[in-house]
């Protein structure tokens, strides 16, 4: 691979730079970033005027479904979803069939991840908590870690237990690997399947009511000022308690990270109204104030990650009743259109935040490598274009699943192509 | 003038002038039930097929009188001993009906938005016959449509709504049409049983009867499921009865006679005493031959308007 990158504006949060550059790139590594590269003979030349140049983006919440339920998706349909959305690395969730709460599963997914779609997709397994994420007894964690699991978590699931969450946060910190939770108090959501409140009350449906998620959250904050060493990262945060829990614990300093979905600041409960399927997933879709309350918390920093959480789920497991229906939408192929249609040019986030959110910040919480856009390093890059305006259509979806709410919403920027591992998606 | 949709889902978002058509359609058949010969041909070569995966008695009867006197032809189908029982999935039970050359679909379902669901995956016109805890339409119809027959006009009229409206989709039905209708709606009863921002909605809420007893022209009393209290809802129906059953003791401090109605089946003595349920103010009888009305107007406008 002889790549030069033409005129791309770079942007990384790590060198904290942002200017218009020349990337010349072989075999996989960067060899010169310089304001004007003339290419040697046998580079492909891209013309990336007025395009973003960011280190590779990572969605650090994704179900991929494999092994157990590859008729939703597959590690090759997710990896091929997430190089099609702009993602160079994906954290898949344990709840597969075998769940990974054993080293042999993380190390079939890790392995996996590198022999489909040319191996351009890192995979990186998030293991369970609890062993067969029952919630009774914790996972091995230490072979976990070994085999390649960067997280803990029993997600779509809470640890709802304070025994075992208490014992997660204290076995994990031997390892410096956070502790992920689903931030639901169970016995407050039992058959809800939407936000409780206006909508709610107006379609007859039962509720999962905001306080199940702040509850739970101010539970765990509370465990972890008890388990200092620990590290604990809450998953697709969706309350405004729920994240003025975090912003407090985290100005006491303790070691709490939060990520949002896109969806949850791109679509309130109203969208419920319709009855559609698409728009059931958990946490549910909550009010406009929890949105304004999120995009506040992206823009003061509370929220430290986007991720999608990435749920496919089939058109006849999805096509029933809505009470009957599973929670969850695909995510990797709007995500950086939601974010740049949702959170830019109105004053939520710049672009340098959002990449450091999609990117540099989630793999630090996961204890990855960062990305270094310097000469001599491996290429790991997203290119964006901001402008490109696209109406989402989701018979293009790459993933084998297409449940989204978003089909038919006209966006404003897109990903265009990724490099990783000595693979390319352009030129 | 016609009705803006080909199905009836619910009452929210259905306009004064439609609300106001189907129940004055509804009168001009009130008057040919009271004939000797009570069948009209409006329907004749439709066919209409009862989908009722919920057990029901009075609603499915009552469609069925309805769509037999517009003379359409008509299918039953009750969930006991049909494929349901087998792990069909409604949509395919719905497609596999409706491949039997159907027009026209009644659902009664216990998932909120059943109707809704099927007219995304079916043609045929639908008509909701209660969806779990969301509406009921045609009840919430042919209870305007009695309150109207009693007091001439729902115009300022001030009705309650008494029991458990988390659960009812008759609340719901009676509330959005109620308040379009211009009257002045109401809920009592107890917290747990109210779900949250139903002010949102418009209407007032009590958790007394005393408070409100003085300031209603008529109740509208549900029915108390006893399930409710194995939930944790409410501790017993002694105590449910005792402080929300409506009984002649309670409404006699009205300054004027309270009109009682109630969608059935009654727990006689629980939510309502036997009493007023009999009592000459009570026009529970009335609902349900206004019911045939209601629903076979329904049926008229939105299976000859297409």
């Amino acid at each position: 691979m002889k790549l030069l990158l033409k005129g791309g504006r770079l942007l990384d949060p790590v060198s904290n730079r942002d200017e218009v550059v020349d990337i010349q790139i072989t075999d996989g590594r960067i060899d010169r970033i310089a304001a004007s590269v003339s290419a040697p003979q046998g580079y492909k030349q891209v013309d990336l005027k007025g395009k973003i140049v960011a280190p590779g983006l990572i969605d650090i919440h994704v179900h991929l479904r494999e092994p157990g339920f590859e008729h939703k998706e597959t590690i090759e349909t997710g990896c091929a979803s997430a190089a099609a959305g702009g993602f160079t690395a994906v954290c898949c969730m344990p709840n597969t069939n075998p769940a990974i709460d054993d080293e042999s599963v993380a190390r079939y997914v890790h392995a996996k991840g590198k022999s489909v779609c040319d191996g351009i997709v890192d995979v990186y397994p998030i293991g369970a908590a609890t062993k067969g994420r029952k919630g009774t007894e914790l996972s091995p964690m230490a072979e976990l870690a070994q085999a390649g699991a960067v997280g803990f978590s029993d997600d779509g699931a809470p640890i709802a237990s304070a025994e075992i969450m208490r014992r997660a946060l204290e076995y994990s910190s031997m390892y410096g690997v956070p502790v992920i939770q689903h931030a639901e108090e169970p016995t407050l959501t039992q058959g809800g399947c939407m936000n409780e409140g206006t909508t709610a009350t107006r379609l007859g449906m039962p509720g999962i009511p905001p306080i199940a998620e702040e509850l739970m959250v101010a539970r765990d904050i509370i465990l972890l000022r008890y388990t200092p060493a620990a590290r604990y990262h809450v998953a697709h945060i969706s309350t405004k308690g729920a994240l003025d829990t975090v912003r407090a614990a985290k100005a006491e300093g303790l070691n709490v990270t939060c990520e949002v979905a896109p969806h949850h600041f791109a679509l309130s409960e109203e969208a419920v109204a319709g009855f559609d399927t698409s728009t059931k997933m958990n946490p549910p879709l909550r009010t406009r104030m929890d949105i304004l309350a999120l995009k506040a918390g992206l823009k003061d920093g509370t929220i430290d990650v986007i991720a999608t959480d990435h749920a496919p789920h089939t058109i006849d497991e999805k096509e029933v009743e809505y009470t009957q229906a599973p929670f969850g939408i695909v995510g990797l192929e709007t995500c950086v259109g939601l974010c740049l249609s949702e959170l830019i040019g109105n004053g939520v986030l710049t672009l340098m935040q959002m990449i450091d959110k999609l990117s540099t910040k989630p793999r630090a919480i996961l204890s990855l490598p960062a990305i270094l856009m310097k000469e001599g390093e491996p290429a790991n890059i997203t290119i964006i274009d901001p402008g490109l305006e696209w109406v989402v259509d989701k018979e293009a979806f790459k993933s084998k699943s297409k449940n989204t709410p978003f089909h038919g919403v006209r966006l404003k920027g897109k990903a265009i192509g990724i490099i990783n591992n000595g693979k390319s998606t352009i030129g | 003038m016609k009705l803006k949709s080909r199905h009836l889902l619910g009452l929210d978002g259905v306009s004064k002038e439609e609300l106001t058509l189907i129940l004055d359609t509804a009168a001009s058949f009130r008057e040919i039930l009271d004939r000797p010969i009570k069948k009209v041909p409006p329907l004749q070569g439709k066919t209409v097929v009862n989908l009722f995966f919920e057990s029901s008695t009075r609603t499915r009867i009552s469609f069925e009188l309805a769509e037999r006197r517009l003379s359409a032809d008509v299918v039953n189908f009750a969930s006991s001993g049909s494929s349901v029982s087998k792990g069909e999935t409604l949509k395919d039970t719905a497609r596999n009906i409706e491949a039997m050359k159907i027009d026209m679909v009644v659902i009664r379902h216990s998932a909120p938005g059943s109707a809704h669901f099927l007219t995304r995956v079916l043609d045929a016109n639908i008509i909701n016959a209660g969806d779990g805890w969301h509406e009921h339409p045609t009840q919430g119809l042919l209870d305007m449509y009695t309150l109207r027959e009693k007091f001439g006009t729902l115009e300022g009229l001030r009705v309650c709504i008494v029991g458990d409206i988390t659960h009812s989709r008759v609340a719901r039905s009676n509330i959005f049409g109620l308040i379009t209708m211009g009257a002045h709606v109401s809920i009592c009863g107890p917290t747990t049983l109210i779900p949250r921002d139903m002010e949102h909605l418009g209407v007032k809420v009590y958790h007394r009867l005393e408070d409100v007893i003085p300031e209603v022209d008529a109740f509208n009393v549900l029915r108390i499921q006893l399930e409710r209290q194995a939930s944790g809802l409410f501790p017993s129906l002694r105590e449910y009865h005792r402080f929300f059953g409506l009984t002649k003791e309670k409404v006699a401090a009205a300054r004027k006679p309270i009109t009682i109605m109630h969608p059935g089946p009654i727990n006689r003595d629980v939510e309502l005493s036997a009493d007023l349920a009999d009592g000459e103010h009570s026009v529970i009888l009335q609902q349900v031959t206004n019911g045939v009305a209601i629903r076979m107007a329904v049926l008229y406008l939105l299976g000859t308007t297409n």
